[in-house]
């Protein structure tokens, strides 16, 4: 045992010079891979947990924020939504099947945990280049692991986005978000207690697999990550339903005092963080651990990623009732350990302890870094620009990878499984998913635009959040808070810590302003290839409610109705698809964004659709304000007149903030309403006939816009 | 005893599973590949140490489950059989 | 109408199952567990969607073994009605209660997705509130899906007429395109000869809510709950 060793562990001098000093000795096997993992990136967040401190993550709405397994916020009538996203980038890479199935399956582990019935999932992904001949692998294993994930445990896949760019080529990301619903008042949390309380193992049994993939997640790839395939995890969505089921019959009986999923660094972690957060001791004997091999070291069992196993303490006494319910779904079940009062883990395995360390040194003493900063570099200036051409423009932009239809996508997700989903994906800004047996609704999205975060990362971040709000309000419902996942490149290196720290800075201006406030997240570093990091990445998924799911609405126009632009007319190209796609330049600064434009606009939108009269809403965002007409159109099969507006690209296909396209009945009432409430609105066009009229009089038949944009992804992926 | 059991599609139902890796193959530049069939191989660890016994048993299990005898058809071998 | 809703390990529709039938009939169903043998008192026993077992071996088999099904293939045989839906489907040919088998989805996709279905004789209880040749809308969700029969079994089906439904075009029209996972005669379900028995891959169950999207396949449970009332 030494220094060498301890590097290949990836822990640092200095870090295993801090572990002598807890063990006043050196490490056993196992003990150094119970501090190596639980002081990884992953587990540890040392690198980020200085700036993740500055989130807000109050309101009166909030039952638990970050530092359970998922947020919780109460949504009314005595319920409570559960939610995170969390990342699974890496193990994506390397087995693009089974590391986004696995990353789906760990995040609904988390949600059910706290004792919700998950009702729905989603997914951020990026790809790399199109052109790129790995990028269609990657994107058939991903959707394909989601599907047969999702699909098989029986949450609906209600929404998500998809994202192209080359700077994902080596490193797509996969990040999964769950939300669940539980009794308000029966939340179960981690925190173990109860001395010589019994701790149990449920679920399937253990085995050799992603021994070391919380460590895995916190190096980047090397030129040999192909190589790193056999410590990739094997998901089994049919155990993980059993689970689920399982544990919500166990936790309508009062047996449970504390749950966790054993995620990253599996039993390591599970235990480790149960007992610590008790101030308790924990004794785990690992010949009791189901186990799926043979001759399997204590260092290993600690350590293995296997997926869909659950450990929970028990009331004393609980165990028979338990037993009872876990062998009814034909799942392992076992007493491995119980609590101490040591404030130590102790492991013992085939008659010699193998591992007995302080649990308070062990994540007291945990390294955190005040990693450098550095500012990113000014984007480019935007250069000479063409004449915006509005048909030709628009038919490009939607047929684009970042804007073309994703139902090559959705349709190999299951939607409607559970009877409540009310707008399937594509339907509206934000899916709407209603609560069993009541009136209430969920909204819920997920949004980033890497591009504007990294041309400048506070204002780009800020954007996130300021769109995952408005794409909720769009809908009718009220947000009410955030998951955060933030994925980014090497943290040694300044730029990108300072890409992290401007992100986190613009997620909390945005969050304070909106009252938006981050309950659950997840931080992937590391993100690189051979050196080259991913765009900043900070996927936000945001969760509203609606008191009553029938005032959704969706964005689909339908004829003869008014097409109004509220929240002014945009003009800011930089950072934009069109300047992107159609000038073929990365060049600019990003949208600014006014918090409290995009506050004033969106409660006036939010009352419009309240008091009734909005029949369809979506807001302007990638592409701008004709793309943002185009999809309203296609979605609702109509055509539409446009009439007068400035010709200016900038009003087109600008993609200024805080602005929404409603379609409504009575337009002039509208701007009434608006003018009243010194909002900027305009009058657009009308809807109706067969194809999208431009203010110049130049026609495209619906047919040619929905074949551009229906084109892309089975192209793609079916040529 | 070990019984190798291997179940295929019957001749005459489509195979879009066995087409598709045909078409990669193709691509792949085996040209020279024809039909592609695609089907599963159970091993089972079974008690009996008589071959004969041994192979009703198998054959008996892929007839209850391990085949659809509607749309699939079984071959059961006996590992060291040959040499008892 | 009493109903029972078979659950396995996996299965995954019973809940969207149970609210279309409550809201039909008025009586919540009762939910039986796949160990149960005791199935007196039901009208009608529903196998719902899902993954039993994880659809592992192949969708449907290792539930097709299960016990419940000897007491399902007796309600059966003393003329019991019995409906299966997606896996449901796939559980009751596998355990030969229907013909043929349903194979992976030409696309080798799943699919999820509405799709429009032709409903070929309004004169059983399934189909009582619907009339013969209506088209209507129902999701799909599935990997296998792809109906698969000889030839004979085929034509004996369409001569004796239990073709139940079938994949159309909006318009009523069979083709190739609306008939997305390559079934036989895009054949969407199929009934028993007594015309107790449905299997269907789609899922009217979720289609009941106007809020939901749409009401098409409420009259399949009105239907049932009518005929069944009791």
């Amino acid at each position: 045992m030494n220094q060498a060793l301890a590097a290949e562990f990836g822990l640092d001098a200095d870090e295993y010079r801090r572990v002598l000093d807890i063990m006043g000795r050196t490490p056993s096997f196992a003990e150094l891979g119970i501090f190596s993992v639980m002081w990884s990136e992953h587990c540890s967040y040392k690198s980020s947990r200085v700036w993740l401190r500055t989130l807000p993550t109050q309101a009166p709405w909030v039952i638990h924020g970050p530092g359970e397994n998922a947020g919780v916020v109460a949504i009314g009538e005595g319920l409570a939504a559960i939610f995170k996203m969390e990342s699974h980038n890496h193990p994506s890479f390397i087995e693009p099947y089974q590391g986004a199935a696995t990353g789906v399956g760990g995040i609904l582990r988390d949600v059910f945990t706290m004792g919700a019935r998950p009702v729905a999932n989603l997914n951020a992904l990026r790809f790399g280049d199109p052109a790129n001949p790995a990028t269609r692998r990657i994107v058939d294993g991903v959707v394909r692991g989601i599907g047969g994930y999702g699909n098989c445990v029986g949450v609906p896949t209600v929404g998500g986005e998809i994202n192209f760019h080359p700077a994902y080529d080596g490193n797509p990301l996969v990040n999964a978000m769950t939300v669940g619903i539980a009794p308000a008042g029966r939340i179960f949390l981690s925190a173990a207690a109860g001395i010589g309380n019994p701790v149990v193992y449920v679920g399937s049994r253990t085995g050799r697999d992603g021994i070391h993939g919380a460590t895995m997640a916190s190096a980047e790839f090397g030129a040999d990550a192909e190589s790193k395939r056999p410590t990739v995890q094997v998901g089994d969505p049919f155990v993980e339903k059993l689970l689920i089921e399982a544990c919500l019959e166990l936790m309508a009986t009062d047996a449970i005092v504390a749950i966790q999923d054993m995620g990253a660094a599996g039993l390591t972690s599970s235990s480790v963080e149960m007992a610590g957060k008790g101030g308790v001791g924990i004794e785990l004997d690992l010949d009791q651990v189901p186990q799926r091999e043979t001759g399997m070291s204590a260092y290993e069992m600690m350590l293995s990623e296997s997926q869909e196993r659950m450990l929970i303490v028990l009331r004393p006494g609980a165990e028979g009732i338990a037993r009872a319910i876990f062998e009814k779904w034909e799942l392992d079940f076992a007493v491995i350990g119980h609590l101490t009062g040591t404030g130590r883990i102790v492991v013992r395995h085939q008659g010699r302890i193998e591992a007995d360390i302080p649990l308070a040194p062990l994540a007291d003493q945990a390294p955190l870094y005040h990693r450098p900063t550095a500012p990113s570099p000014p984007p480019r200036p935007i250069g000479s620009l063409p004449a915006a051409r509005l048909a030709e423009d628009l038919v490009r932009l939607v047929a684009c990878p970042d804007l073309a239809s994703r139902a090559w996508v959705w349709d190999q997700y299951d939607s409607t499984v559970g009877g409540q989903t009310v707008k399937r994906p594509g339907a509206a800004d934000a899916a709407i998913v209603r609560v069993d047996g009541h009136r209430l609704a969920l909204a819920l999205t997920t949004d980033c635009t890497p591009r504007y975060v990294a041309a400048d990362p506070e204002a780009g971040a800020a954007q996130a959040v300021a769109e995952a709000w408005r794409n909720i309000t769009a809908t009718g419902a009220r947000p009410l808070a955030i998951t955060d996942n933030m994925n980014f490149g090497n943290p040694e290196k300044p730029v990108v810590m300072g890409q992290f720290a401007g992100a986190v800075a613009g997620i909390a201006r945005a969050c304070i302003a909106l009252d938006f406030p981050v309950v659950s997240g997840n931080v992937s570093l590391y993100n690189e290839t051979a050196g080259s990091p991913i765009l900043p990445t900070p996927a936000i998924g945001g969760l509203g409610v609606l008191a009553d799911a029938a005032q959704a609405v969706g964005l689909a126009a339908a004829p003869g109705q008014d097409l109004v632009l509220l929240g002014g007319d945009p003009s800011h190209l930089g950072q934009s698809l069109w300047l992107r796609e159609i000038a073929g330049q990365e060049a600019g600064p990003p949208p600014p964004v006014d918090l409290a434009a995009e506050r004033r606009h969106g409660d006036f939108v939010r009352a419009r659709i309240a008091a009734g009269g909005v029949a369809a809403c979506h807001d302007v965002a990638d592409g701008g304000l004709l793309v943002a007409i185009g999809e309203m159109l296609l979605a609702g099969d109509t055509g539409a007149v446009l009439g007068p507006a400035p010709d200016a690209a900038g009003f087109w296909f600008g993609e200024d903030q805080a602005r929404y396209v409603l379609a409504v009945a009575d337009g002039a009432a509208l701007l009434a309403a608006a003018q009243a409430a010194g909002i900027p609105a305009r009058l657009l066009g009308r809807t109706g006939g067969e194809g999208l009229t431009l203010p110049d009089g130049a026609t495209i038949s619906l047919a040619t816009l929905r074949s551009a944009h229906e084109r892309f992804f089975p192209a793609l992926m079916e040529s | 005893m070990k019984a190798v059991v291997t179940v295929m599609l019957k001749p005459g139902v489509l195979d879009p599973q066995g087409k598709a890796i045909g078409q990669a193959l193709a691509h792949l530049g085996f040209g020279d590949v024809g039909e592609v069939r695609a089907g599963k191989v159970f091993e089972l660890e079974l008690a009996q140490t008589d071959p004969v016994a041994a192979r009703n048993a198998a054959e008996s299990m892929a007839r209850k489950l391990l085949a659809n005898t509607v749309i699939e058809s079984f071959k059961v071998e006996i590992a060291g059989a040959a040499t008892p | 109408m009493r109903a029972g809703i078979v659950v396995f390990p996996g299965i995954n529709r019973e809940r969207d199952m149970a609210i279309a039938l409550e809201r039909a009939s008025g009586r919540a169903p009762r939910m039986v567990w796949h160990r149960e043998t005791d199935l007196q008192g039901l009208d009608l026993i529903v196998i719902p969607g899902g993954f039993s077992y994880g659809d592992y071996l192949r969708c449907g088999a290792m539930a097709a073994q299960s016990p419940v099904m000897e007491s399902i293939r007796a309600h059966a045989t003393r003329g019991g009605h019995v409906l299966g839906v997606c896996n449901g489907f796939q559980i009751l040919v596998e355990s030969q209660l229907l013909p043929g088998a349903l194979l992976r989805n030409a696309s080798l996709r799943f699919l999820s997705m509405d799709c429009h279905l032709r409903v070929e004789r309004a004169d059983t209880d399934f189909t009582a509130h619907y009339q013969r040749g209506q088209v209507i809308r129902a999701p799909m969700a599935h990997g296998d899906g792809n109906y698969f029969a000889d030839d004979a079994t085929l034509d004996r089906l369409e001569g004796e007429g239990l073709v139940a439904f079938r994949y159309v075009a909006p318009d009523g029209s069979v083709t190739a395109a609306a008939n997305r996972n390559g079934s036989a005669r895009s054949i969407a379900g199929i009934l028993s000869p007594n015309r107790r028995i449905l299997g269907l891959m789609p899922h009217p169950e979720d289609l009941v809510d106007p809020l939901l999207g749409g009401t098409d396949g409420a009259p399949l449970f009105e239907g049932l709950a009518a005929s069944l009332a009791a």
